[in-house]
């Protein structure tokens, strides 16, 4: 009996891999976000943003069966090149969406679209992807990393600000962060504060800001080092001196400021109250589902679903022929929860950009809400340099 | 460089120096008197931070969250001892680290499949809250005020109960030699584990106390454990005494270091090269304290009599 039930099981199990292989109406989508340590809150909203999508669309993209396997990259280069080539070795996904996290992005661009598979950033936009490098089979949901910081560097310029106090981590994103707000702010810089990444207690920087008098305070805090930041701002007395940052007071720490955050500005492409019917019911859904408040890291993994979407119904459910699809998805022919959105050469998003408060809603939760638009149709500064047409 | 802002970053450091020994205190009489090496003291100190959320969260305040965190960490902390840290008193200290490095993990992982991954905060008790202007133009938060405070206070209890009492006594003549207490009729295992719970505790305690001014998250205790420890090695292992110096002395040159590192290197260097320098030697300082103290006194500003 064993040889039988042996060969039997080996018959079965080649059944199997040959209708696997017939089954081409599906399409799969390998999701690779951070989803160990702190900074899981932003993977887990990636993923939250596109899983919505997905069950909205009826669990389809495109008009095929959608199937999306989830990775934790760790944010760790080396795990998330090893879980990509698991992806598209043995999982055969179409398409990769990710990384939360640039480093990561810099790690896994060449395996991914090397292997001629489409990589779509919900997050991640380096600048180096962006010029010189840039490619074909990567698309960009989110923005360049620099623009965020440029719009708070824009609005204190244009607000007359004389000057202004730079607190960021030592790292190159916290270096990149204030390159990006000088770009525009030709005010004086009182002085450049760097401290180690991790830091929890502020206090010997806040007593320099406050013996320093600078009309704002531009920074770049994200995660946990922005919830220390701004509670201990608020507690230190300084709030009369503007506070302008990026990815410091959003929806990813707000639960945890709470009332200290009110007031703070911010800088995004869209934020939960924009004003469009798309946006506002992604919005309650993804409250209703996930009972928290959606940051612009859910909306972006959102529009990358719908982008996907989107090019497969261009091409007709065809997943084989590339070039059509690479065609489709440049044609960014969806509807965008924050309104107009299209590709620049780079495959980055041309978009505007708004200056964002953080404010607490009727129903008890917080939020950041638009105040007014900084940047209209906005390209990155990188994007001349990008040889693709 | 005014003298008010040197003031108040003194100021600033003492109270980082206070948060030290809060966990150093605990660390120094386990590692002195068990001869144990606790790397999980770290987070013992996280699980009290989140212990005050979570309890703040319930009872509505801060004083109503420190009241029952107490309890719930010495608790905690008399859980770990039963259940892991007993097992290893008798084995080498390797065994010992990767048994409470296997805890941190477990932890760090634990709070975040119990209260999530994203940071939580505990509002700060009204009494306490908004600064008071110590100097013209110059505020200091009321709460760090009190910390200070706290923390004088908790040294100095400690400094009695080691020195002034009984049960102070049999954990000196522990830390000297053990075998001899245990011969002349003290169980010492449950002076052990009275002294590993109150380790736990004072950790709980602290990261109750902080709270209200840094966000509570994983893995929020595996930096201050590296302070921690260099703390108890500059101060000497088991010295209460010495932890409380040196966690001043950590405290003091850590914040002003950072605060004015740059400034006077911009007397001898450009100020683009300064701030650089400034930058990368500021973290560097206390180890180089360490460094320092390690070379004249190899074991210790107050080293524990053998």
């Amino acid at each position: 009996m064993k040889p039988v039930a042996i060969l039997l099981a080996a018959l079965t199990g080649w059944a199997a891999a040959t209708l696997n292989v017939a089954a081409e109406d599906k399409v799969r989508v390998g999701l690779i976000v951070t989803l160990s340590g702190p900074p899981a809150v932003l993977g887990g909203q990636v993923r939250d943003g596109f899983n919505l999508a997905v069950k909205t669309l009826d669990g389809k993209l495109g008009g095929l069966d959608a199937e999306v396997t989830v990775v934790d990259d760790e944010l760790k280069p080396d795990v998330a090149v090893n879980k990509v080539k698991g992806l598209i070795e043995r999982d055969q996904v179409n398409f990769v969406v990710g990384p939360v996290f640039s480093n990561v992005l810099l790690a896994i661009e060449k395996p991914v679209t090397e292997s001629n598979t489409f990589l779509i950033s919900p997050n991640a936009g380096t600048s180096n992807f962006a010029g010189k490098q840039c490619n074909p089979n990567l698309f960009v949901t989110s923005y360049q990393n620099d623009q965020v910081h440029e719009v708070l560097g824009k609005y204190a310029q244009d607000k007359g600000y004389k000057s202004a106090f730079l607190l960021a981590p030592n790292y190159q994103a916290g270096k990149d962060a204030l390159a990006g707000f000088k770009r525009d702010f030709k005010g004086e810089i009182v002085d450049e504060v760097y401290t180690p990444l991790g830091q929890l207690d502020f206090s010997a920087e806040l007593a320099k800001i406050a013996a320093d008098k600078p009309e704002a305070l531009f920074t770049f805090m994200p995660g946990g080092m922005g919830v220390n930041l701004v509670k201990q701002y608020r507690q230190a007395g300084l709030a009369s001196i503007p506070f302008l940052s990026a990815f410091t007071a959003d929806e990813s720490t707000l639960p945890a400021e709470k009332d200290d955050a009110i007031g703070f500005l911010g800088g995004a492409n869209w934020a939960p109250d924009m004003d469009n019917p798309q946006s506002k019911a992604f919005v309650k859904a993804y409250e209703a589902a996930y009972n928290s408040v959606p940051g612009t890291y859910a909306m972006q993994a959102y529009d990358a679903a719908t982008l996907i979407d989107s090019a497969i119904k261009g091409t007709g459910g065809n997943l084989s022929d590339k070039d059509a699809l690479r065609a489709e998805l440049k044609k960014a022919n969806f509807t965008s929860l924050r309104g107009k959105f299209k590709f620049g050469v780079n495959n980055y998003p041309i978009q505007d950009f708004y200056l964002v408060k953080a404010a607490k809603r009727p129903d008890g939760k917080y939020e950041t809400e638009i105040v007014q638009r900084v940047f209209e149709d906005y390209v990155d500064h990188y994007a001349s340099e990008c040889a693709m047409k | 460089m005014s003298f008010a802002l040197l003031a108040v970053q003194t100021l600033n450091g003492v109270q980082l120096g206070i948060l030290l020994f809060l966990i150093a205190a605990g660390l120094t009489l386990t590692f002195g008197v068990m001869d144990f090496v606790n790397l999980a003291h770290g987070v013992q100190y996280m699980v009290g931070a989140y212990l005050a959320a979570m309890f703040a969260s319930w009872t509505g305040g801060f004083w109503g969250a420190l009241a029952l965190t107490l309890p719930t960490a010495l608790a905690f902390g008399l859980a770990l001892e039963f259940l892991v840290f007993r097992w290893l008193y008798d084995r080498d200290h390797l065994s010992q680290i990767l048994a409470t490095f296997g805890v941190i993990l477990f932890l760090n992982q634990g709070v975040k499949t119990i209260w999530g991954a994203a940071p939580l905060s505990v509002p700060m008790p009204e009494a306490l809250s908004g600064s008071i202007p110590l100097m013209p133009g110059l505020l200091f938060p009321v709460y760090r005020l009190a910390l200070i405070g706290v923390g004088l206070g908790t040294a100095l209890t400690l400094y009695l109960l080691i020195n002034r009492t009984r049960v102070g006594m049999l954990v000196r003549a522990g830390a000297t030699n053990a075998a001899m207490v245990s011969a002349l009729g003290v169980d010492i295992r449950r002076l052990f584990m009275l002294v590993f719970g109150f380790g736990a505790m004072l950790a709980g305690f602290a990261g109750a106390l902080v709270a209200p001014i840094v966000s509570v998250e994983p893995g929020m205790g595996d930096n201050l454990l590296i302070l921690a420890f260099v703390v108890i090695v500059i101060g000497g292992i088991g010295s209460i005494r010495g932890a409380f110096l040196a966690a001043l002395m950590v405290g003091l040159i850590d914040t002003l270091g950072r605060a004015f590192g740059p400034q006077m290197l911009r007397l001898a260097l450009a100020p683009a090269a300064a701030s650089q320098t400034g930058r990368a030697l500021a973290p560097m300082l206390i180890y180089i304290l360490m460094a320092a103290v390690l070379f004249q006194r190899p074991s210790g500003l107050f080293p524990v009599k053998q």
